[in-house]
Parts: structure tokens; C-alpha cells; sequence
């Protein structure tokens, strides 16, 4: 009876690769419908804004693709700690599921700031904190991605993977508050926690697109970590009966 | 309720069409790209892996 409800059952594979199997779907109809009802406020329903016209609309997918691609990394390097600290095996997995995406949210975030940045700055780049500084943790992705993938034992891909990790949570911190410590081209944030410069149906859009990107990463990193976790585990009977069972 | 005017507005975006739709576009653009990328590799990881292991218990087999 205990055992039930135990929720450490779910770090092990067996038991997380069909929840992670369920769980795809109502995520990817959740990123959906906040997508849907986002796009229709932020791109038919917001007004104009008196600074930089319909330019500014950039900001619904530049916000919360900048957003993620920090969360992502905190949630990666968190993964990286309990792996380090406990040992577990689905630790790794799961850091390597989110990488892709979180370096697709690092690459949207300088994308759509280039195009953002041409016409209200005059430049598509500068080398100034907050750009510097996401251009960064792209490479972090990268430098991840590419010693992971080195190193063909997988348990020793994930400790040296989560070391890179750690060490470079520092400069998750540096992106957010960079345009606070130093003088930046970069505008500050529009949205604090107790008070916000915009106006509320432009705040609605960019929220619903962040919980749209915020459930859409979920979504693919479960598709990608059970793929994984065949990959890792195929020498075990769970895996064994699945490939067995002629699964798709 | 709905701001734009006309359809030919909305796709111009006040001259900013380019920087928009160039962002918009993209952005779409990845995240089809990417969960597509993602279930074709799961197929050939499994195809693969199934090959391996028949390939195994032919060995064993022996």
C-alpha cells in the first residue's frame, strides 16, 4: 500500500517510461491551446506600443524563448546535483533530453532578439552583457551536448556532463541580472514580480506563450528521454519486453 | 475587440513585417522541426535496437 504512492518509484526508468509515455499528449494538447490563445492575444487583441509600434510584438516569442532558455538549463543543472549527489540513473537521462531543446531556446532567443534588435537599435548585435551573456549558455548547450556525446560510457558522460553543468550556473544569474549591473543597449525587464510596465493584454500574450514554450519543452523532452532510456537500459527485461512487444 | 483593421495590416505589421514574421517564422519553424526530428530518431533507435537483440538471442541460440 505504501508502495504506491511512493513517488521515488518513478526514478527508475521502468516506471517513468510509461508515464512519460502518457503524459506526451496532454502536454502537447496543453502547449497547444496555450499557444492558440496566446498568438490570438498577443498577435490580434494587444494593442500597438507607443515606443516601437508593432515591432515590440517580437517580444511574445522572444520572452519566453529568452525564459526557457535559462529555466532549462536551472532544471539541467539540477539534475546534474542529484545525479552527482545520489547516483541516479535517470538523472542523466533526463539532463541530456532537455539539452537540444534548451539550446533551440537559446538559439530562438538571439534569433528573434537579432530581428528585434535591427530595427529599434540599428544593429542585429552588439557585444554587450545581456547578449553576451546568452550567447554563452548556447555554448554551454553545446559544450554539453558535444562532451556527452565524447564519451561512451554513459554514466561517465553524465558525471563530466554534470560537472559542466555546475560550473556553469553561474551565468545563468549574469544573463538575468545583466541588464541591472551594467549599462546595456538591452531594455530592462518588463516584468517584475510585483510590478509590470506593460499593458495587461500584452502581458496576458507573453505569458500564454511562455506556458505554451514552457509545455512544449516538456512535452519533446519526454519524447526524447524515453528514446534514451531504451537506448541505456536496453540490456534490462523491461526494455527487452518492450522492444519484444513491437512497440512503435 | 480584434485591433488590426484589415488583413494587408496585420501582415505588414506597421513595417515591421519582415523582423516579425522573420521571428515568427522561425520560432514555428523549430518547434515542428524538432519534435519531428525527435520521433524519427526514437523510430530508428528502436529498429535498431530490435535488430540487436534478435542478432543477441541468435548468439545465445547457438
Amino acid at each position: 500500500m505504501t508502495d504506491r504512492f511512493n513517488l521515488y518509484r518513478f526514478a527508475s526508468p521502468a516506471t517513468f517510461y510509461p508515464l512519460a509515455g502518457t503524459l506526451i499528449p496532454y502536454f502537447a494538447a496543453i502547449a497547444a491551446v496555450f499557444g492558440i490563445a496566446g498568438l490570438y492575444v498577443g498577435m490580434l487583441v494587444a494593442p500597438t506600443d507607443f515606443q516601437q509600434g508593432e515591432g515590440y510584438r517580437i517580444i511574445f516569442i522572444h520572452v519566453p524563448a529568452s525564459w526557457l532558455s535559462m529555466f532549462i538549463y536551472l532544471v539541467m543543472a539540477g539534475w546534474a546535483a542529484i545525479g552527482l549527489a545520489f547516483n541516479t540513473r535517470l538523472s542523466g537521462m533526463m539532463a541530456q533530453a532537455l539539452a537540444p531543446t534548451g539550446a533551440l531556446m537559446a538559439f530562438l532567443s538571439l534569433w528573434t532578439g537579432a530581428l528585434w534588435g535591427k530595427p529599434m537599435w540599428g544593429t542585429w548585435w552588439v557585444w554587450d552583457a545581456r547578449l553576451t551573456s546568452e550567447l554563452i549558455l548556447l555554448f554551454l548547450y553545446i559544450g554539453y551536448m558535444a562532451l556527452t556525446a565524447a564519451i561512451d560510457d554513459a554514466r561517465r558522460a553524465d558525471k563530466a556532463g554534470g560537472l559542466l553543468l555546475l560550473v556553469g550556473v553561474v551565468n545563468v544569474p549574469i544573463i538575468y541580472f545583466s541588464v541591472k549591473w551594467w549599462n546595456t543597449l538591452h531594455q530592462g525587464s518588463s516584468v517584475n514580480l510585483t510590478k509590470s510596465s506593460m499593458a495587461e493584454t500584452m502581458l496576458w500574450g507573453m505569458l500564454l506563450m511562455a506556458m505554451c514554450f514552457w509545455m512544449y519543452s516538456i512535452a519533446v523532452a519526454l519524447m526524447r528521454v524515453r528514446t534514451i532510456m531504451l537506448e541505456r537500459e536496453r540490456h534490462t527485461d523491461w526494455v527487452k519486453a518492450i522492444l519484444a512487444g513491437g512497440e512503435q | 475587440m480584434i485591433y488590426w483593421n484589415s488583413f494587408s495590416d496585420f501582415l505588414a505589421m506597421g513595417g515591421y513585417g519582415l523582423y516579425v514574421w522573420g521571428s515568427f517564422g522561425v520560432t514555428a519553424a523549430v518547434m515542428l522541426i524538432e519534435p519531428i526530428a525527435v520521433a524519427r530518431h526514437r523510430k530508428t533507435t528502436i529498429a535498431r535496437l530490435k535488430r540487436q537483440l534478435r542478432a543477441e538471442s541468435r548468439t545465445t541460440a547457438e
